[in-house]
């Protein structure tokens, strides 16, 4: 499989080979499989009408997430489609003998914040989930990507999966962030660089200092938003920074075992000299508080920058989608977004709802009130992220700021369940995906971090973080 | 198992010229909660289809009596966004069996094979063509010739790549996991050997 330097991308993905043969997509063998309610039905379907099992039970886990509801979550789910949906999970993972993390369970909640908190994601792996934001896992330098349903019983049948190898990317900020610049803005900022389509066939590395300072939850953040370029998935190599997030959790290697794992995570880092497809840098003094303005998330800016006008758009081709991306907005071209009134603020998804995301929220909000008329929905990302809000008393600051503590899921990322943010209305999201629709039918979406999310629920308008921190 | 086989197809085609067509357009979130894979069809590009209240949008395609048939022909980077396969079937359940763009999202990509519904991957230009050609004259007829690799339209025509499995794939009906299983031995021993 090659001799000479190679990129930690490539050490995993040959570590997994099962079988390569001429003409063939490599099979690619499956450490963490992780399922959900909304596309896991058809597979375990699948499964029945081949008269067979899941491969290996140990390698699976479930939890139901996307189409739950965020209040009273101890009663049956009101909405009859919904509640059939999460009882065909129940039903189906007993019959297969599958791990489920029903409501309910502490360990529950969006299936991208829960493995990492449960020390099922790990660094050296290869992990699939039937969601595009599988790319979350890869902040442990691993390999994991979103997959469809025909791929989630390949998987459960197989323990393996047929892909072909893609190209790799690296992506390299440099520098130091500036106040108020967080995780969130670094990614937003790359992907307005690159576009949603631009990173379409790669694997991305991340790399730099300015990545290299960032916490494992700050980490996920990055390559959670891998897919919104188009990119099959993105990691960072591990470091102590990793190790100590793993040490401890639940399903991780313990005592000897886990000193004897990390000698090998060591190893997983790209031999200089490795090549890529494709580099590209970034300086960290260039990316300032950002937001999007338009309906896929290469449309974002700096949040004190005006939003393009027709004639500075790079392609001809982009000016029909483009119009009508903004008249969706309901915003003019070359206009402002600073200032602007929203109506909504989410705060939550597997992009920002983790324990530091609600303790940078609260930092922002304590001793605050939201802005009137101004509805503020916080849903922590798990069980495990709600009870530690409450054990540090954030619950208390947000219910004194007017906000709404919610209990965990997906919820107004993808306004499957009742979270639906009204047509017409607009919301500032810490979400992935500002599409047409995403938050409820006609909803209008601003992308943007927790800090700048929660300056907008005090201000009731998009606010330059910085001057409030 | 096996699934429809693809050869040719000659048909009509609707047009679609928008670009990052995502596949919260295609299939909204909130029309996947069946647990079966049959019917989207009827919530195809829902919220582009109807207005708030029911009513059919006059102007888009699908509502257009003069555009049918069974190719989709769409701006690049098609069915960009979430992993939901429920896109792919959404646009077989309606009826189409080919959609055509410049470029497409890769996990839609992989769906779309995977379910009999074959994406063709063409130039700017030769897709401008059939914009065009279809546009001035619904009644158009575009062939695709999976065998030969080939789309054509009013005497031009373009080849088109796909890889050689996912070719032998679509034209015989087989799926992955009919491969995969033939390799189980090799698995087994590969998961024991990895704990």
């Amino acid at each position: 499989m090659g001799v000479g330097p190679k990129t930690i991308f490539e050490k995993i993905w040959d570590s997994h080979v099962v079988k390569r043969a001429e003409g063939y997509p490599d099979a690619l063998f499956i450490d963490r499989h992780f399922i959900h309610e909304v596309t896991s039905p058809q597979a375990f379907d699948g499964l029945r009408n081949r008269g067979i099992g899941v491969f290996n039970t140990k390698r699976t886990t479930a939890t139901a997430d996307h189409n739950v509801p965020t209040k009273d979550q101890h009663l049956p789910i009101r909405e009859a489609l919904s509640r059939h949906q999460v009882e065909t999970l129940r039903k189906n993972c007993k019959e297969f003998g599958v791990e489920l993390y029903d409501l309910g369970h502490p360990f529950q909640g969006i299936v991208h914040i829960i493995g990492p908190e449960l020390g099922l994601t790990l660094p050296g792996m290869a992990i699939v989930c039937g969601d595009s934001h599988t790319s979350t896992h890869g902040a442990f330098g691993n390999i994991a990507f979103g997959i469809g349903t025909s791929e989630v019983e390949q998987v459960l049948a197989t323990q393996c999966i047929l892909q072909y190898k893609p190209k790799t990317m690296k992506i390299e900020i440099n520098g130091t962030l500036g106040k108020g610049v967080v995780s969130k803005d670094i990614i937003l900022y790359i992907i307005s660089q690159l576009s949603a389509s631009g990173a379409t066939g790669y694997f991305l590395e991340y790399a730099g200092e300015a990545i290299r300072s960032l916490s494992m939850e700050a980490r996920m953040t990055i390559c959670n938003m891998s897919i919104e370029m188009g990119a099959r998935g993105g990691l960072i190599a591990p470091d102590e920074t990793t190790f100590n997030y793993i040490k401890g959790r639940k399903f991780a290697p313990q005592g000897a075992d886990f000193d004897r794992e990390v000698e090998e995570w060591k190893k997983l880092r790209s031999d200089d000299g490795a090549k890529y497809d494709f580099e590209v840098k970034f300086k960290a003094e260039d990316i300032a508080p950002m937001i999007t303005y338009g309906t896929n998330p290469g449309m974002g800016m700096r949040v004190t920058d005006r939003i393009p006008t027709i004639q500075e758009l790079k392609e001809i081709s982009e000016q029909g989608s483009f119009k009508k991306s903004l008249e969706y907005m309901g915003l003019e071209p070359g206009s402002q977004l600073l200032g602007k009134s929203v109506d909504y603020v989410f705060i939550g998804s597997c992009t920002n709802a983790r324990i530091e995301d609600l303790r940078m929220v609260a930092s922002m909000v304590k001793g605050k009130q939201k802005a009137p008329g101004v509805e503020v929905w916080v849903v922590p990302g798990s069980k495990q992220v709600e009870e530690q809000a409450k054990k540090e008393g954030l619950d208390k600051i947000f219910e004194a700021a007017g906000f709404e503590l919610r209990s965990p899921g997906c919820s107004a990322c993808l306004g499957m369940n009742e979270d639906k943010v009204p047509a017409g209305k607009y919301c500032i999201s810490t979400s992935n995906r500002n599409f047409e629709g995403r938050q409820g039918p006609r909803s209008r979406t601003f992308l943007a971090s927790p800090l700048s999310a929660a300056a907008a629920a005090i201000t009731g308008k998009v606010t330059d973080v910085r001057e409030l921190v | 198992m096996s699934k429809e086989k693809f050869t040719t197809l000659v048909s009509h085609a609707v047009p679609l010229p928008m670009e990052n067509v995502d596949t919260d357009q295609i299939i909204p979130a909130r029309f996947l909660k069946a647990t079966t894979r049959e019917g989207f069809g009827n919530n195809l590009f829902r919220d582009w289809r109807y207005n708030a209240n029911g009513t059919p949008v006059n102007d888009f395609v699908l509502n257009d009596p003069k555009y049918t048939g069974k190719i989709l022909i769409a701006g690049k980077n098609f069915g960009c966004g979430s992993s939901r396969e429920h896109a792919a079937w959404a646009i077989h359940d309606y009826g189409f069996r080919v959609v055509i763009s410049s470029f497409f999202a890769d996990i839609f990509k992989n769906n779309a094979l995977n379910n009999g519904l074959l994406p063709v991957v063409v130039s700017d230009a030769f897709l401008k063509s059939l914009f065009d050609a279809v546009m001035t004259n619904p009644a158009t007829m575009i062939t695709v010739d999976l065998e030969d690799q080939m789309v054509a339209v009013n005497g031009q025509y373009e080849e088109f790549d796909i890889n050689l499995y996912k070719k032998t794939c679509m034209l015989n009906g087989y799926d992955d996991i009919d491969y995969l299983l033939s390799i189980s031995k090799d698995v087994r021993a590969f998961d024991l050997a990895h704990p």
